[in-house]
Order: C-alpha cells, then sequence, then structure tokens
C-alpha cells in the first residue's frame, strides 16, 4: 500500500496535462487542451468536454471508421444475415472474425459469421459504377446460401461515384420475395469515427427489420437487450443469468443475433441498454413508436449486475420475478465474493487506466473497483458528451460531422403503439427511482483530480504511462504493445484478447483473475538481464 | 461445422467473392514501408483503413505498428485531401520526429483524384518537410491488384532514393519480397556466409520481431537506412525475389541508376534456394562456403530420410503468388502432389507457371488466380487432400474437413514463430519440413489403429 500512496502523490493533474499537450504545434494543442478534463467530481455542475469532434490528420488515433462501426460493431455480430460489402476486398476482409463475437446456430441453424462476402471492386466498376455488378453478386449470393436476409454495406469509394445501393436492394427484395435486402451507406469517411456507423446501422435496422413479424412469443417477462454485442461469450453468460431469473430476451442487438430477433424487437417490453453510445438511437426509436421503454444497465461487474437485474425486476413490478432475481443474486454471489476476496489480496490499491469504446472504459471501472483497484484516468474513443456527462446535456450542438448523419424521424405506429405502463405506473416507478430513458455518462464515477480523456492517441498514452505509472492499461489491439513495451500489463477492453466472457457473474470472476494473473505476475521482471542490472565485473572475482 | 454453408457444388460466381484469398494494396504498403530505418507509413484516405492495417499487422507480429492518416472527413472526400495531408506532415514532423513519412493512396484519396506528387510539391515549398527528413508515395488504389501490389509499389517507390555517383560500392542490392522479419535476417545471412556485401530493402527484421526491454522505440534500431538507399544506385547488381514482389523495383533502379537486375523466385525450398545462392555466388564472383554447403546437404539429408511420408501426398495451397510458385516447386521437387492452388491475386502468369511446375506430377491441378478460400474449399470437398498450406483463416476449412493444416502466408493470427524462425533458405526449407512431417506424423498416431500404431516413424 505505501509504494501506491507514493504513486498517487507523484502528479499533479494539472501538470501532466500541460506535459501531455507541450510538444504539439499550438492549433492541436488549444484542440486537445479541450478533449483533456481534469474532474472535479462536481456534485451538480459537470465541466464541459469535447467530444466526437475530428481527429487530427497525422496524429495516431487510436480511432476507425463508420463502416468499421456500421458492419464491424453493429451488423457484424449477427449470425444469419449475409453481410456483403460493396467496395474494394480491404473492408471486408479485416472485419472478417477480427471481432471475436461468439455465436450459437446449434446443429442445423444458419450461421454466416466465419464467412466474409465482398464485391470486390476493380478499377472498371469505379469508372463505370459498380451497381451491376453488386446486383449479380446479391443474385449469387441469393442462389447460393438462400438466406433470410442481405444487408449492403458501402464502402468509401461507393458514395463517390454514386452507386445507389439503396435502390438495388430494393429491386432485389421485390424480385426475390422471401428475402429481405437493404442497404447501409456508411462509408468510412463519414462522421468523425465508428460512431456516425451505430447511428447509420440503428436507422436502418429500425427501418428495414424491427417491425417485421407480430407473432406474439412465448414469456413473462420480455424484454430487449440493446448494445450487447457477445464479444468473448458476454452475451451468453447474460443468457444464463436471464434464463434463471425467468427473464425473456426478445432480441439482443446484437450478439448471436438473428433476423427474427430483430424484426420482433417491438414485441417486447422493456429494453435494457448495455452501450448507450451504439445503440440509444434504436432504444428511443422503439419507445416512440410502439411504447417501450427503456433503461440503462450494465452487466459489467457483479455488483452492476445485480443492480441491473433488480433494475429490470423493480420495472416489471412483479412477486415472483422480484423474488426470483434475489433467489439467483444469492446463489451467484457467493463464488464471486470468495474469488474477489482471493485476488484482493494482491489487486487492491493498484491503479488502472481505461481507454475504450463508449462505455466499456465506463462500466468496467465496476470491475475495478471490486478488486479494490483504482482508475486514475479513463476515455473514450468515440463517445459523446453525453457519455462522459450524461443526458442531460442533450440535445447537443450540431456540426458539420454530425450534421450529415441522418436522424430518422418517427411516430408512433397508427396499430402497434402500446404504452407498456400508464402514465400513473410510469410516475410511480420514477418516484421509487427507477431512471427511465436516461445515462448520467462516465464522470460522475471517477474520483475528483483524475483526467478523463477523449480520443486518446499514442503518444499521449506513452507519456500517460510514463508519467502516472498504472499497473495495468486497457484499451485495444493497435495500443497493446506499444505499452506492453513499456513493461506495463496491458488488457484489450474491445475483444478481451483471448479471453472472456467478462459480464455477469462468472465473467466477473474471469476478469478478477484475467486482471491478477497481469498485474501479478513474475513475468514482467525479466527485462533486464543479470549484466544489464549488474555491469560492473566485480562478480568474476567469484571464480577465484 | 463453422463453415456450414459451403457446398460441394461449383457454380460459376462473376461478382461475388466468398472469404478472399488476399486484401487490398495499402497494408501491403503500410509493411513494406515499416522496412524503412525511422519510418513512419502513413494513411492518405479515411482512418479505418489506418486503423485495420494497424490492427491486421500487430495481429500478425504481436508488435506495436505505428502508422498515421488523413482522417478524412465527408468534406475532405468533397473538396479533396490536401489539407489534411499537408497538416498530417506537419503534426507528424513535430510530435513523432521520424526521418521520413512514407505515404500511400487509398481508393477514397485515389477515387478523388488526390495528387500526391503535386501535394508533396507543396509541402516543400511551404517547408512542412525539415531539412535532412523526406516524404515518400505511393499510389496505392485498394481497387486493383491486391496487398502484394500494394507492397511492390511501396517497394519501387524507395527506389526514389537512390542515387548514382562515379564509384560502385561493391555491393548486391536484394529484393526480398514480402516474406517475414526472420526471413529478411536470413537472408542477409546466407549472403554474409557467401561473402557477399548486401543491401536488402525493405528490411523488417528487427522492426517487426523486436525484444522486450521496457523502452518503447517508436522507431526501432531495424531497417533499410537513408543512407543505405541512396547506395543501392552504385551497386553490382540487384537481385530481386519474387516477380509479384519485387521485379517492379529492380527494373525501376535498372532504369535509372543502371545497376543491372535478375528475377529470381523467393527462396522458399531446395532448388529455388540453390538459384538465389548460385546467382549471388555468380554476380559477386565468389565460391559459396562450406557451411552453406553443409546446411544444403542438411536439408537433402531430411528430404532423403523422410521421403517415404511425403510421396504422393495431396496438398492445397492458398498464399500469395510468389511464395505459393516457390513452394508449389519444393512440394513437387520431394513428390508431393498440390493440387488446389489459389492466389487471390490477380495475374495469368501465375496460372501458366504453377502448370509448368506440376506438369510432370501425371495428377490433374485445379489452380486459379484471383481465386477465394470459398473456392479453395468446395475443390478440397470434391478432392480430398492430406495437408492444407494457408494462413490463419485455413483453420476453419482444416477443421470442418479433418485436414492437418500449416499456417504459412499471411496473415497468420493465432500462431507464433514466422517473426522468429525463417522458412527461406536451407535453414527454414529444415523447418517447412519439420513443420510439414510435424503435422502429417500427429495425424498419423491419431488416426493409425492400435495394432499398427508405432513407436519409429
Amino acid at each position: 500500500m505505501t509504494e501506491i500512496k507514493e504513486k498517487l502523490v507523484q502528479w499533479d493533474p494539472a501538470d501532466i496535462k500541460s506535459k501531455l499537450i507541450a510538444k504539439y504545434p499550438p492549433k492541436v494543442a488549444r484542440k486537445r487542451a479541450k478533449q483533456i478534463m481534469i474532474n472535479e467530481a462536481l456534485e451538480n455542475e459537470t465541466p464541459e468536454i469535447t467530444a466526437n469532434v475530428r481527429t487530427i490528420p497525422g496524429i495516431i488515433t487510436m480511432r476507425g471508421c463508420t463502416y468499421a462501426g456500421c458492419k464491424g460493431v453493429i451488423m457484424g455480430p449477427t449470425r444469419d444475415i449475409v453481410n456483403l460489402v460493396h467496395g474494394p476486398i480491404g473492408c471486408s476482409f479485416y472485419a472478417w472474425l477480427t471481432r471475436r463475437n461468439q455465436t450459437d446456430a446449434g446443429e442445423n441453424g444458419e450461421n454466416y459469421i466465419p464467412y466474409a462476402f465482398s464485391t470486390d471492386m476493380q478499377e472498371q466498376d469505379i469508372i463505370f459504377g459498380g451497381e451491376k455488378k453488386l446486383t449479380t453478386a446479391i443474385q449469387e449470393a441469393y442462389d447460393i446460401f438462400h438466406p433470410k436476409s442481405i444487408a449492403i454495406f458501402a464502402t468509401c469509394p461507393v458514395g463517390l461515384i454514386g452507386d445507389d445501393i439503396h435502390t438495388v436492394a430494393r429491386l432485389m427484395k421485390e424480385k426475390f420475395g422471401d428475402c429481405n435486402v437493404y442497404a447501409f451507406s456508411c462509408e468510412g469517411y463519414k462522421g468523425v469515427s465508428q460512431s456516425a456507423g451505430h447511428h447509420i446501422a440503428n436507422n436502418q435496422v429500425f427501418r428495414h427489420i424491427v417491425g417485421e413479424n407480430d407473432e406474439v412469443k412465448p414469456g413473462k417477462f420480455k424484454i430487449n437487450l440493446l448494445g450487447e454485442y457477445n464479444i468473448g461469450g458476454d452475451g451468453f453468460e447474460i443468457d444464463r443469468i436471464f434464463k434463471k431469473c425467468g427473464i425473456t430476451c426478445i432480441s439482443t442487438f446484437s450478439g448471436n443475433a438473428t433476423y427474427d430477433q430483430f424484426a420482433s424487437a417491438h414485441t417486447a417490453d422493456l429494453n435494457a441498454v448495455m452501450c448507450h453510445r451504439s445503440i440509444n438511437y434504436v432504444a428511443d426509436m422503439l419507445e416512440t413508436k410502439y411504447g417501450i421503454p427503456w433503461v440503462k444497465v450494465n452487466f459489467i461487474g457483479a455488483q452492476s449486475t445485480a443492480k441491473s437485474l433488480r433494475k429490470i425486476a423493480a420495472y416489471f413490478d412483479d412477486k415472483e420475478l422480484i423474488a426470483q432475481v434475489e433467489k439467483v443474486i444469492a446463489e451467484e454471489m457467493p463464488e464471486v465474493e470468495t474469488a474477489a476476496a482471493e485476488v484482493r489480496t494482491r489487486t487492491e490499491g493498484k491503479t488502472a487506466m481505461l481507454f475504450v469504446g463508449a462505455s466499456r472504459a465506463h462500466h468496467y471501472q465496476g470491475l475495478f473497483n471490486e478488486m479494490g483497484m483504482k482508475v486514475i484516468s479513463a476515455g473514450y474513443e468515440f463517445a459523446h458528451r453525453d457519455d462522459y456527462e450524461g443526458r442531460q446535456v442533450l440535445p447537443l450542438k450540431v456540426d458539420a460531422d454530425s450534421r450529415n448523419i441522418e436522424e430518422i424521424e418517427v411516430e408512433a405506429d397508427e396499430t402497434r403503439y402500446a404504452p407498456r405502463k400508464t402514465p400513473e405506473q410510469m410516475a410511480e416507478l420514477e418516484k421509487a427511482g427507477m431512471d427511465f430513458k436516461n445515462y448520467n455518462g462516465l464522470i460522475p464515477d471517477m474520483e475528483k483530480g483524475t483526467l478523463i480523456i477523449d480520443d486518446l492517441n499514442q503518444y499521449e498514452a506513452e507519456k500517460l504511462v510514463e508519467l502516472m505509472k498504472p499497473d495495468i492499461f486497457c484499451a485495444g489491439i493497435k495500443e497493446k504493445f506499444s505499452i506492453m513495451k513499456l513493461g506495463i500489463p496491458m488488457k484489450q477492453l474491445h475483444s478481451y484478447d483471448s479471453g472472456g466472457p467478462y459480464a455477469g457473474f462468472k465473467g466477473a470472476v474471469n476478469f478478477y483473475q484475467e486482471i491478477d494473473r497481469l498485474t501479478s505476475s513474475k513475468v514482467w521482471a525479466y527485462l533486464k538481464a543479470p549484466w544489464q542490472e549488474n555491469p560492473e565485473l566485480t562478480a568474476a572475482y567469484v571464480w577465484e | 461445422m463453422l463453415l456450414r454453408h459451403t457446398p460441394k457444388e461449383i457454380p460459376e460466381r462473376k461478382a461475388l467473392a466468398i472469404n478472399p484469398a488476399k486484401t487490398c494494396q495499402p497494408i501491403g504498403a503500410m509493411y513494406a514501408a515499416l522496412g524503412i530505418h525511422g519510418c513512419l507509413p502513413y494513411s492518405h484516405g479515411s482512418q479505418g483503413c489506418c486503423a485495420y492495417h494497424r490492427s491486421t499487422l500487430t495481429r500478425h507480429y504481436k508488435e506495436p505498428v505505428s502508422a498515421a492518416t488523413s482522417s478524412f472527413t465527408e468534406g475532405a472526400s468533397v473538396f479533396g485531401g490536401q489539407a489534411n495531408l499537408l497538416q498530417g506532415i506537419n503534426n507528424i514532423f513535430t510530435v513523432y520526429e521520424p526521418d521520413v513519412i512514407a505515404v500511400h493512396t487509398t481508393c477514397l484519396s485515389e477515387t478523388i483524384g488526390d495528387d500526391l506528387p503535386q501535394i508533396r510539391k507543396k509541402a516543400i515549398m511551404e517547408g512542412k518537410i525539415p531539412e535532412g527528413k523526406y516524404v515518400l508515395g505511393a499510389s496505392t488504389p485498394s481497387y486493383s491488384g491486391s496487398h502484394v501490389t500494394g507492397f511492390s509499389t511501396m517497394v519501387k517507390s524507395m527506389v526514389e532514393f537512390s542515387e548514382r555517383t562515379d564509384k560502385k560500392n561493391g555491393k548486391i542490392n536484394i529484393i526480398p519480397g514480402w516474406v517475414e522479419p526472420s526471413d529478411m535476417e536470413e537472408i542477409k545471412r546466407m549472403a554474409q556466409l557467401t561473402g557477399v556485401e548486401t543491401i536488402i530493402f525493405p528490411d523488417t527484421s528487427g522492426v517487426l520481431n523486436g525484444p522486450m526491454t521496457g523502452k518503447y522505440k517508436m522507431f526501432p534500431d531495424g531497417g533499410t537506412t537513408i543512407e543505405e538507399l541512396k547506395s543501392t544506385g552504385d551497386s553490382i547488381g540487384t537481385l530481386a525475389l519474387g516477380e509479384w514482389c519485387s521485379a517492379a523495383a529492380a527494373r525501376e533502379l535498372d532504369k535509372k541508376c543502371k545497376v543491372p537486375c535478375k528475377g529470381l523466385d523467393m527462396p522458399f525450398g531446395l532448388q529455388a534456394t540453390d538459384r538465389f545462392v548460385d546467382a549471388l555466388r555468380t554476380i559477386a564472383g565468389v565460391s559459396v562456403s562450406d557451411e552453406l554447403s553443409f546446411e544444403r546437404g542438411q536439408l537433402v539429408d531430411l528430404i532423403t530420410d523422410m521421403h517415404q511420408y511425403f510421396y504422393k501426398k495431396k496438398v492445397a495451397i492458398a498464399g500469395d503468388p510468389d511464395q505459393v510458385i516457390a513452394m508449389v516447386e519444393f512440394l513437387v521437387s520431394i513428390d508431393m502432389c498440390p493440387v488446389h492452388i489459389v492466389t487471390g491475386t490477380p495475374g495469368k502468369k501465375f496460372e501458366k507457371r504453377i502448370k509448368e511446375l506440376t506438369e510432370g506430377m501425371g495428377i490433374d491441378v485445379n489452380v486459379k488466380a484471383k481465386g477465394d478460400l470459398f473456392l479453395l474449399h468446395q475443390w478440397m470437398k470434391n478432392e480430398p487432400v492430406d495437408l492444407l498450406i494457408c494462413n490463419s483463416y485455413g483453420k476453419y476449412m482444416a477443421r470442418d474437413e479433418d485436414v492437418p493444416l500449416i499456417r504459412w502466408g499471411f496473415p497468420i493470427l493465432d500462431r507464433q514463430g514466422h517473426q522468429y524462425f525463417p522458412t527461406v533458405g536451407y535453414k527454414g526449407g529444415l523447418r517447412l519440413l519439420e513443420k510439414i512431417l510435424n503435422a502429417l506424423l500427429d495425424r498419423k498416431d491419431r488416426d493409425d489403429p492400435e495394432t499398427s500404431f508405432e513407436l519409429v516413424l
């Protein structure tokens, strides 16, 4: 513990901030200064951070593109939709099986996850247009696989040459009759990060799939789980817990999801939102059009999982469900607590940095807290201000980049809009503490004096690690090895390296053990050879 | 079944690529650029390209891969990316201080028609490139060629550094092509054993197989230096290993500085290595060292010792043209039968060359340039094989068809060793044979009935 305390007093956040931006050209320094915030943890008055703004050319960013957000994040994890990428080969290739989205299609089910589909556009397609090739490719996919649905994704050149992918999709859908075809204009240059791609995916899923199947599914407590992508099997663990509690998940957006799950999403009675950034649009639209309320949940961390389950039970206001949820929590917690207590002897007081996503840098703080660890700096890669400061800052100012991302107007469905609760019930639930349609963001959960940094880049990451010396750094694959070379353990929190699940109760145990492995291992002690530790030659006398 | 929807029947596909055996040009340009000492690769396009290329290279090498991007927005896509590139160059030289920025284009910047040479001229005029620093450029639109083409194009653009003085440097240039850092190291060692002084470019050894020291060097010690690249114009000759990867640069150097060049296959396997060593010896006018001849003898020894396990074994291969050509020759030379052969990179010469190499085998061969792994898998369903040689994506086919797999090529995302242990040269040949034998014999030990299960193989 003494060692930790020393570490904490070593630095002053204002000094760190000034060191992070000292080397930048003045224009870059000014811009970055607005994206680096020293948390003052004020009760009611949240300081403003700049987020969701352009990446600076030349500054080595962690961010990806709109296509990655749309195809890679949201639609990639679906398993029975043929995700056809319209563009040169690379975009489809790089998004092929690299995100560790697990799927289970059983013995005879459909699973296209191990496949990559592309129109492999060539120069002549760029010159003369690629619509014809796209049409043929859709036909070939249909003839070979007979899928329920084919999704088309635009890559950069598609928008530039003006291929009308939406018309191609509509015509093919009409032609097939038994296969829903739709397209996503998710060219990589749109927006400023993956985030724009999430929004585009949300819009099209809502427009073309949600509401297509009115069949009433069995189940007493029906929810949708939004923003859970089954990386490392997280979704499977959450499904296990739901099942044990008696909660029916109609649709997951979008881990191991099927076309039919999306199509039936409007038949659920509550939307539970995991990743606020990537999926809040669908949650809002489901509420407006079908009257399904949404609440923010978090199944990362045992405490958060328990809290989220209680929240769902409270919403349904059913004694049996409430009792069952309590029973499940009581059953699951001992194993978690034993594991936490075991690692805490080593992890207590250690420090972490989290730079990932637009919810994980927040969600994972709970897990670290459960291990007695402290998050000294965190930030998102592609978040908006509401993910930091909470939804009370909405609506945000529209700028030149966000203006280009479509906002679809949704109205209450004439026949299918049905409020799940009466206004009185809603009021009562709110009075009892149910926080509908709200997310408070990352900032309130971080301590005073911690550093919150948006769109952290490689240079700043290296500096930050050198200056603050965390015991573990969490980000993505591109950041992993430059941090490790510094002798600091690194955990990928996008794809979990080779681990997971980390969600739910069993996931918490996995995570404690993984972080303990990383921060307590002897392997980090081998960096120096004996002759580098003691370069003097006196040891030679030993021979005498 | 993982690839449960892949049918045995093979309908013709004109437009749909499934499970590609190639990726796009820019990643090749990025890999090549990492082989210049002190160089920061730069992707002129939207930031997703750069993120994807860095991620793939990082997963393959388990090493840091730094590269920057122009981070195009919709505005830049409409008005052109010049402002982004100029700003990027300025920021990079201020913050990261590399010796060289190697800019490659993407489908985005090529489609809108950004003119790289003109932008570079502007950067020079505006003083954005500090004294003694360089900006290199390569046009690598993702919609033509493949990752191999992008590699070749970036290597060719390195010739720009070459200078011809009146004095020859007594060295031989070796353009190794897209091989692993360990392979580049091995090529250098073999040249050294032969007593030949070389300049090898690009050279990713020491860059993408670096040590763990507690210090992060954004620009590691390895890589071909600018001085060396300049000096290539004064070399005695150039050996270009691999037609697809290296010939363009060698010809360019010949054109620019009158350095004569010879194109060779990549030195994988016995005969291609023989030709490489022989060419090296002839050009430099030296005799081959006993040590290298000894290594050759060891390779022949293993081939003859274990020939019974190679004989008539059927193999399916996917990979890049230069590598696959050399591998097919090697397999045929040890009496194995490569029967299904696919590369994703276009080029008619590939099919012709494979047909020539497999002519005497007496078995029909399926070969396709610009094919994909889906097609290879279908061929395997129709005509089963004993062994699959492929990058990591091959493991899905291998598991479904219960065929042993040797991971070879790019990318390898699930095994280690390629960055440390070469597969080129005689030593590399030994390693390839060890891999082949382990795969085949592990399978034999798994499948043999107890009655004929044997200790000695």
